[in-house]
């Protein structure tokens, strides 16, 4: 752990724990990066030769995966306060398994694509989605690999519901809970579109 | 002077007295990773070691930067002249016709005018200034230990380091750099057969920006939340010395710009590669028409200066801050308009996300939208002179000490305010049909965002680097750098409006086939000798830079100065952690000169009896 974090554990009550606030700027910058895509799409899109098409249904299905997954994290990030230590390992355990689901399912979404004919050259509003979906899924991987390791820790560490690992569980939490808000935004995007 | 100063024992005993123990020193662990020269020097976590690293890597940048400007000036001033003896540097590039004549090649000179760009506004005024100042500067005068993650911290320069070794590497491949302009516009950048820089070259360029976009957010991330989130104790926000606001300020804007180029570059990287066709439609290739369609180079321009635009005052914010410190400091005076300065600077940042589309008056977009960005663009001329007024309200009554840095900051006014007048011309989309892509625009930019972004960098090198070295720089030497360098640069850069209005266009190879260009060969030449001579002073201030850290006049007092922050409350030679026993804490803002008839009080010192806390 970084030197100084240990010496501003005990910040004053009125600031923010500087880990969680460096969480939420690093979420502002992402907003901004798919602001910008989605933007893109806007732009791109009345200049006409845009292939219009149905978006696979798997896609839907994710969605049911990500927002159960969430639903699981935040169990387990409640368990964790409460120090409920089977809880906890029953919920990350869950939560994360979604959470892999959630990616398997866009690998078959993109299949599915591959397979009616609609290649990510085929015309920029395909492009558009493989892109938009593909960077989420990238994200969520990301996400993907603090929850793998919450989910070693949660076995082979000693469950000890201190400050920090509550911490820990909480950055992880709203992490996830970010990606997947972030999917449901970039589905009713594409759907409203 | 000396008899006003705290002593370095009265620092220490008030700190001890007054100051925030936070037990950082009651944790060996503290110290541990500065045991071998690996860990405190190369991998360091230190942002005192690491803001030197951003300086010296932005050094470096800046002579090959200003080295290439220097080759393609020669071929625009002396085009009939032989260059063969650049050969030995350049090789191929340069062509040796039968009589033994020596030319630049065409394609290089592209590549080189690219190159000059892409360092000089993100490797020397992104990474080289708004690193190392907000690096050296935010835990400093904020009273803080550290960064809040010194490992992000480290990341963010090594991520810097790695964009850097990318696109060096870039310049020595046989096919060139990249060479469509630092904006890297479709479809000279989307197309790897269009250019022969656009194919290796510029897979290189967008891997090297790739990479300074994450040490630009990795750092900017720490900056926002070190900044926010570990003031020590009685450092509010409205204490903070104008460097920090600016800091911020800068750090907001490239979180929240950076990541939109980012997306840009994704879309180009897969028109390149997967055959995507975001920004490429209808082309023909040597005679043969390419089956993208449906894309948008339009689309590009706006994403990039989303960016682009925001970019030019991620360069130029930090200047101000470290003017408007240093300005204070040696006119002995509180800066003028404090919380102006910091409005002016939010209004700025405001302001530049939504004038984007003034750098894009000619491509074709509706003029009906560009009134729109014109009335915005014209209005950022508001704050901006309010921040001028109040440089010059600071200077007047003031009792300067006129050294290299004060001379600098004196610099940073004039240039910022010559390049911001031509600004208003080119903002305007009437005139800009005229100016357009121009040398008043290169004039323009240079003047206001370039010249003046390094004279807010040397006036920050002269000032800090006592703190940085524990040695001052030579100040005859500055003196001279500074005159040869305000002088030079209005030499180089006041012809260019003239060039401009009568529309010589930028990025031309030579002029000779245009017969309304040929009365401008002698002014050309002018240019070009004094940029070389320009040139000059720079490398005398690297090679005074250099001397001086090791044989500079070593500083004895812990406040050389006579300034009010908190950097100057720790010991020369600070170790980790800054402050060697407790944090000072703050009792007053950052600007008390001549208060009260004393000189000036550090912002560590409490009230005297019957004082009230200065109104701003």
């Amino acid at each position: 752990m970084p030197i100084v974090q240990m010496f501003h554990k005990e910040l004053p009550p009125d600031k923010i724990q500087a880990y969680k606030f460096a969480l939420w700027i690093g979420m502002a910058s992402i907003i901004m990066f798919f602001a910008a895509i989605t933007s893109a799409y806007l732009v791109r899109k009345p200049v006409g030769n845009w292939y219009e098409f149905k978006l696979p249904v798997q896609f839907f299905y994710s969605t049911i995966l990500i927002v159960l997954s969430s639903v699981f994290i935040e169990n387990a990030y409640k368990s964790m306060k409460l120090g409920n230590e089977n809880r906890y390992k029953l919920n990350i355990v869950f939560g994360t398994a979604l959470g892999l689901a959630f990616i398997v399912m866009q690998i078959i979404s993109w299949k599915v694509m591959v397979s009616t004919g609609l290649f990510i050259d085929l015309n920029v509003s395909v492009s558009f989605l493989y892109v938009i979906s593909g960077f989420h899924a990238l994200h969520v991987i990301g996400g993907l690999v603090v929850l793998l390791i919450s989910l070693l820790n949660a076995f082979l560490i000693e469950f000890q519901p201190d400050p920090m690992r509550i911490l820990k569980s909480n950055l992880v939490r709203q992490y996830w809970h970010f990606v997947g808000i972030l999917w449901l935004y970039l589905l009713i995007f594409l759907i409203l579109q | 002077m000396s008899s006003s100063h705290h002593s370095h024992k009265e620092t220490d005993i008030l700190i001890e007295k007054q100051g925030f123990d936070d037990h950082f020193h009651e944790h060996h662990e503290g110290d541990k990773y500065q045991t071998n020269f690996l860990f405190k020097y190369i991998f360091s976590m230190d942002h005192k070691i690491i803001a030197r690293q951003f300086l010296m890597t932005g050094i470096f940048w800046a002579i090959i930067g200003a080295a290439m400007s220097i080759i393609f000036r020669l071929q625009l001033g002396f085009p009939d002249e032989s260059i063969a003896w650049l050969k030995p540097i350049l090789g191929k590039w340069i062509i040796i016709n039968d009589a033994g004549m020596g030319s630049l090649d065409p394609e290089f000179y592209y590549a080189l005018v690219t190159m000059h760009g892409t360092i000089i506004v993100f490797f020397v005024l992104t990474a080289g200034l708004s690193g190392t100042f907000s690096n050296l500067l935010i835990p400093l005068q904020l009273g803080a230990r550290d960064m809040a993650s010194p490992f992000l911290n480290m990341l963010s320069y090594w991520f810097f380091f790695l964009s850097s070794v990318v696109m060096f590497y870039s310049l020595f491949l046989s096919t060139g750099p990249f060479s469509g302009g630092w904006t890297a516009y479709p479809p000279l950048s989307a197309l790897p057969q269009a250019s022969i820089g656009s194919g290796a070259g510029m897979t290189l360029w967008l891997v090297s920006l790739a990479l300074f976009v994450v040490s630009v957010l990795l750092g900017g991330m720490n900056y926002i939340t070190t900044v926010l989130n570990l003031r020590t104790k009685g450092m509010s926000l409205w204490r903070m010395p104008l460097t920090i606001w600016a800091f911020l300020v800068t750090a907001i804007l490239a979180l929240l710009s950076f990541p939109v180029l980012f997306s840009g570059f994704l879309l180009l990287i897969f028109d390149r590669s997967l055959g995507t066709s975001f920004y490429i439609s209808d082309i023909f290739i040597n005679g043969m028409a390419l089956d993208r369609i449906g894309g948008s180079p339009i689309l590009y321009q706006h994403i990039f200066w989303f960016l682009g635009h925001p970019e030019v005052y991620i360069i130029i914010l930090p200047a101000m801050g470290l003017v408007s410190e240093v300005l204070s400091v040696h006119a002995r005076k509180p800066i003028f308009g404090y919380r102006a300065m910091v409005y002016s600077i939010l209004a700025i940042a405001f302001l530049s996300f939504i004038v984007w589309a003034h750098h894009m008056f000619m491509s074709g977009v509706n003029p009906f939208i560009s009134n729109f960005f014109v009335v915005f663009t014209l209005i950022i001329a508001v704050p901006s002179a309010v921040k001028v007024f109040n440089w010059i309200s600071t200077l007047y009554g003031g009792n300067i000490r006129l050294n290299t840095p004060m001379l600098f900051c004196i610099g940073f006014v004039s240039m910022f305010i010559s390049g911001g007048l031509t600004g208003i011309f080119l903002g305007n989309s009437a005139i800009d049909i005229q100016q357009h892509d121009t040398y008043f625009v290169v004039a323009h930019f240079h003047i206001v965002m370039g010249v003046a972004a390094f004279f807010g960098m040397f006036a920050g090198v002269y000032h800090w680097f006592p703190k940085m070295f524990g040695r001052f720089m030579n100040e005859t030497l500055g003196k001279v750098h500074f005159w040869i360098t305000m002088i030079g640069a209005y030499a180089v850069f006041g012809p260019m409006h003239f060039l401009g209005m009568a529309g010589v266009p930028r990025r031309y190879y030579r002029f000779d086939s245009f017969e309304a260009f040929t009365g401008f060969d002698d002014m050309n030449k002018f240019i070009t000798i004094a940029a070389i001579i320009t040139f000059f002073a720079q490398i005398m201030f690297v090679v005074n830079f250099f001397w001086s850290m090791y044989k500079g006049r070593k500083v004895t007092n812990q406040n050389p100065w006579g300034a009010t922050t908190l950097e100057w409350t720790t010991p020369i030679e600070a170790g980790h952690g800054n402050w060697p026993g407790k944090i000072p804490s703050v009792q007053r803002w950052a600007y008390d000169y001549g208060k009260d008839g004393i000189e000036f009080t550090q912002q560590h010192v409490p009230l005297r009896e019957g004082e009230e806390h200065s109104s701003h």
